[in-house]
């Protein structure tokens, strides 16, 4: 048995690395990635990259940990392990020999099951998928964007500040409904209106028509969009297949307890999209959370916490963080800490300060408890309204 | 040690500022402090090193990659 695997070359995978490498640690760090680069930054990919045609260098992330101290293994994919006997197997057919592993395989997008036409339907995740829609796009006019969440809806600003006519097509009745919520999720579609975004909500796609490329996107209401380029942002399913036969529970990411840890084992930790933890701040229902921060703090939190554990025996204190999230669609800048996602009743989501037509606060509550608030502006009160998220959690009340 | 911050990557996110309150903060208009003394690099005065692990915590956490740790 010998030193800690880290799988996934993922943000997750590279700040656990990072801090196992920190930590005093020497039994070695591998971080294995099954992607051909250095691990790089996803959030640009659908905004900054799209828009000013960056190249990779532009979003590679770097390491915290002194050079030589993380082996990186890229274009090499875990296939299964054997958490027993410490032993991971990988793509091209060599074996890994480990005392601690870290999952951190991260999620893949989701495809529709409709008809389509060979070419010009896309998907978006990583940088070779950018670089497939940038080669797509060539030659279109009419793009359709299936799926109105955040990613769907910042591609659709993006591509409509290129130029592009967009169409956002999605079962609901207003964009980014399950994170943020009727009103907010309103205003905002009020503000991709006004933009020049078209939105075909309410319906389902049900076919993308054409002949080797798209011709148009026909709907279960019988309404059709021109498209001659079909992205789908219709959510992702976790990368876990490799950690079946384990005994875990891997029906939605890797389920672990309040310290990461699965399968009752403090040597197995998950970090990043693939964890599903409770977040005792919260309460004790296990869920992923697919925030870029959370990534980050998993990460760092599972890394630090294998180290101590193999390099003095200790376990750590429960992982218990503060969400946030942030998306960036045309000017605006839409903040989110804590779990607004947590509240559907429309009466427990309030307007806190300004209001949803400019700049706005909302807040969104569970009993009396602040549970989470998003903010579209208001760059200064950020902190002021994080703090109230976190003050309300440990008071277990809403803030007079 | 000393903390770099390139001020045409920050996107004025403010992250840094929950990790590392004792370096980073924002001013009245929601913006990087350091915009108020600096134009496209910020470069701090040696700092404590008892401040690493924040700050580190803050470089790992920065969106946009615009914070480095040198030294």
């Amino acid at each position: 048995m010998s030193g800690v695997v880290v799988v996934g070359a993922s943000l997750a995978g590279l700040r656990a690395a990072d801090a196992l490498a920190r930590s005093g640690y020497s039994g070695g760090v591998t971080l294995i990635g099954d992607e051909p680069h250095q691990p790089y930054n996803r959030p640009p990919l659908s905004k900054e990259a799209l828009l000013e045609e960056q190249e990779f260098d532009a979003i590679r992330l770097r390491s915290s940990a002194k050079p030589g101290a993380v082996s990186l293994l890229t274009g090499v994919g875990a296939v299964s392990a054997d958490l027993g006997r410490g032993l991971l197997f990988l793509s091209d057919g060599r074996e890994l020999a480990f005392e601690g592993l870290v999952a951190a395989t991260g999620l893949r997008p989701r495809a529709l099951g409709i008809p389509k036409p060979s070419g010009g339907v896309v998907v978006l995740r990583t940088y070779e998928d950018l670089l497939r829609l940038r080669a797509e796009l060539a030659g279109v006019r009419d793009v359709a964007i299936i799926g109105a969440g955040f990613i769907g809806c910042e591609l659709a600003a993006s591509l409509t500040q290129l130029g592009y006519r967009v169409s956002v097509i999605a079962p609901e009745d207003v964009p980014m409904l399950r994170p943020l919520g009727e009103e907010l999720g309103g205003a905002l579609m009020r503000h991709h209106l006004q933009a020049g975004v078209g939105f075909g909500l309410s319906r389902l796609p049900v076919a993308v028509e054409g002949g080797e490329r798209p011709e148009r996107v026909v709907c279960n209401d019988g309404s059709s969009f021109d498209a001659q380029l079909v992205i789908e942002a219709v959510g992702s399913s976790a990368n876990v297949e490799w950690l079946e036969g384990n005994g875990l529970d891997l029906s939605d990411g890797v389920l672990c307890d309040e310290r990461l840890r699965f399968g009752g084992d403090g040597r197995f930790l998950a970090a990043g999209d693939v964890a599903r933890f409770p977040n005792l701040a919260f309460d004790s229902i296990p869920r992923r959370v697919e925030h870029w921060e959370m990534a980050v703090d998993t990460g760092r939190y599972a890394g630090k916490a294998l180290g101590r554990l193999l390099t003095s025996g200790e376990e750590s204190p429960a992982f218990t963080p503060m969400p946030a999230f942030w998306s960036d669609q045309f000017e605006l800048r839409i903040q989110s800490f804590g779990m607004p996602g947590l509240v559907t009743d429309p009466g427990q989501i309030r307007v806190l300060e300004g209001d949803l037509d400019g700049e706005v606060v909302v807040g969104y509550h569970r009993e009396d408890t602040l549970v989470g608030v998003v903010l579209v502006g208001f760059p200064q009160n950020h902190m002021k309204y994080r703090t109230a998220v976190s003050e309300s959690l440990a008071a277990g009340v809403a803030p007079a | 040690m000393k903390v770099i911050v390139d001020l045409n990557k920050c996107n004025d996110h403010g992250q840094c500022v929950y990790s590392a309150p004792e370096v980073f903060s924002l001013n009245g208009r929601g913006e990087l402090s350091f915009r108020d003394e600096a134009k496209d690099l910020y470069v701090s005065d040696e700092l404590d090193e008892s401040l690493r692990d924040a700050l580190e915590e803050a470089a790992d956490i920065c969106p946009m990659q615009a914070i480095e740790i040198e030294g």
